[in-house]
């Protein structure tokens, strides 16, 4: 009994760390093919393409509900103690640093980490993998290196986009619901929003795109076979995904501001 | 040359290749036959380094496999995949013309496209076809676009899984009739997996059969007949009964 149950943790210990193994390995081999020639542009064009504009609506709309909720609970939390005034400065913090990157994040991961673990295990079930590899195409280099590479710089961009909608939502609620003046709103956004709070959540979403694509890319190359592996493989990236989201998130912001 | 000494290959429990040994001279086209299942395409992927061996040698041209540069190595082979393995996000022609506009000696893509067209011609398919996608095909369709990717760079080896699957026998007629040709004009060496005894005699110089993971009978063409072997004999024949067993 016991010694089945220390056996049982043993071997989903050693499990774990193979499987983390693995990963960094991938991410090593990712990264040397994203600094190695051929650079494949059209690829990398395709994926900023799908990744970066066309997660577009998806993550406007999250940041754009996500300000107008917050600027409500601010003010709802802020007339506990008659600091109203607030809103405006902490729904742009709030967005900034958080959960603009965070959300953001996550919804990239549910669109893209999926499609992406989707679209390379399809191609390894049906044998295209091998093909590429048959006819003389690094697979790192044509699949994975763009996909990672368009994920980590059109991330951020979708953070600042995001950003934005996200304090603008929060101006409609404040202003509209909550009896803000409209220019006393906006100087107040600007006057507390530092440079640092802004450039903090980019660099987040950098981290964010980078191991979104990394995630899809693994689960997608190591998919098992057929409809069902494919399957399981897009689960496992979206869920990876959003925990490594998460996780590493609070890694970056205890990083950038404690100490 | 290719040469397989003593491959072995399994995947978990499943023992496939068992002590593989097989000689294909070059310039020579060597058809592999046998059941289904019995890891005729793991021994194709073997010699491309796609599956590594559990243990065993693979030389070609006296060089083993697994100590030389993979991308020149490759760039010597073409490969039709048993299920085609077309690129879905390219069209017919972006697909045949993969290899011919990357590497070193990339073509320009009017090249290239004129190329493509004129190998899906050789294949039986006509021009109009090059800019659809591999969904838009019909399997046999599929199956021999992947042919014309094979050969589009005229390789020195080429293998094709199953070539004639899927196709009509007129069809089957052209692709035996190309394969020969590749193998004839070309010199090149061919090693081709089928099921088919009409394209086994149109295509081969030697037959191989594959069977409980061994090469059970190997040996030119012309004496696949008269060989005697009660495994070989029950293959080629197609019966029910004999020593291999129907359900495996
Ligand atoms: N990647 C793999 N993982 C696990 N098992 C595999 C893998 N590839 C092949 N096999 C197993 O190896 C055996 C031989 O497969 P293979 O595809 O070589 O058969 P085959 O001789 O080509 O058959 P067919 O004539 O039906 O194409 C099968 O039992 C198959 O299940
Ligand atoms: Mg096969």
């Amino acid at each position: 009994m016991l010694t089945g149950l220390v056996g049982g943790i043993g071997r989903s210990t050693l499990a774990l760390l193979a499987g983390l193994g693995r990963g960094v390995l991938f991410l090593f081999r990712t990264i040397a093919a994203i600094f190695s020639l051929p650079f494949y542009i059209r690829e990398f064009g395709h994926a900023v393409l799908t990744i970066g504009y066309f997660s577009l609506p998806v993550v406007g709309l999250t940041a754009l509900f996500t300000g107008a909720a917050l600027a409500l609970q601010i003010f709802a939390g802020g007339s506990r103690f008659q600091a109203e005034a607030v809103v405006p400065s902490i729904v742009a913090i709030g967005m900034t640093r958080e959960l603009g990157p965070v959300l953001g994040g996550l919804m990239v991961a549910a669109r893209v980490a999926s499609s992406i673990a989707a679209e390379i295990g399809t191609m390894k079930v049906t044998e295209q993998i091998d093909a590429l590899v048959t006819l003389s195409t690094d697979p790192m280099r044509y699949l994975t290196a763009p996909r990672v590479l368009a994920a980590t710089l059109t991330v951020p961009v979708l953070v600042a986009v995001g950003d934005s909608i996200g304090i603008f939502g929060g101006y409609l609620v404040g202003t509209g619901r909550l009896g803000f003046n409209t220019a006393a709103y906006l100087q107040n956004t600007v006057d507390f929003l530092e440079t640092w709070d802004i450039l903090s959540g980019l660099v987040k979403g950098a981290v964010f795109g980078f191991l979104v694509a990394l995630v899809g890319c693994y689960y997608g190359m190591n998919s098992g076979r057929g409809a069902q592996g494919v399957g399981r493989a897009t689960k496992s990236a979206v869920v990876s995904a959003s925990v490594l989201i998460l996780a590493s998130n609070y890694m970056l912001t205890e990083l950038f501001f404690t100490g | 040359m290719i040469e397989l000494r003593g491959v072995h290959k399994a995947f978990g429990a499943n023992q496939v290749l068992r002590g593989v040994d097989l000689v294909v001279p070059r310039g020579e086209s060597m058809v592999v036959i046998g059941g289904s299942g019995t890891g005729k395409s793991v021994a194709l992927k073997c010699i491309l380094g796609l599956v590594h061996p559990d243990a065993g040698t693979i030389l070609v041209d006296g060089q083993d496999v697994t100590g030389t540069d993979r991308e020149s190595f490759l760039a010597r082979f073409g490969m039709l995949f048993q299920g085609g393995a077309l690129f879905d996000s390219l069209s017919v022609w972006q697909n045949v013309a993969f290899r011919l506009q990357r590497g070193a000696q990339r073509r320009s893509p009017v090249q290239a496209r004129e190329i493509a067209v004129e190998k899906l011609r050789r294949v039986g398919l006509k021009p109009e076809v090059a800019d659809l996608y591999p969904a838009e095909l019909s399997g046999g369709m599929q199956k021999r676009v992947g042919l014309a990717r094979a050969i589009a760079d005229d390789p020195e080896i080429i293998f094709f899984d199953e070539p004639t699957t899927g196709l009509d026998p007129i069809m089957a007629g052209v692709i035996n009739e190309l394969i020969r040709e590749i193998v004839v004009e070309m010199g090149a060496t061919a090693m081709t997996i089928t099921h088919d005894m009409t394209s086994v005699r149109a295509i081969a110089d030697n037959v191989a059969m594959l069977h409980d993971g061994v090469i059970k009978w190997t040996g030119p063409v012309a004496r696949m007949d008269a060989s005697g072997d009660p495994y070989l004999d029950q293959f080629i024949h197609g019966r029910a009964e004999g020593p291999i067993e129907a359900v495996r």
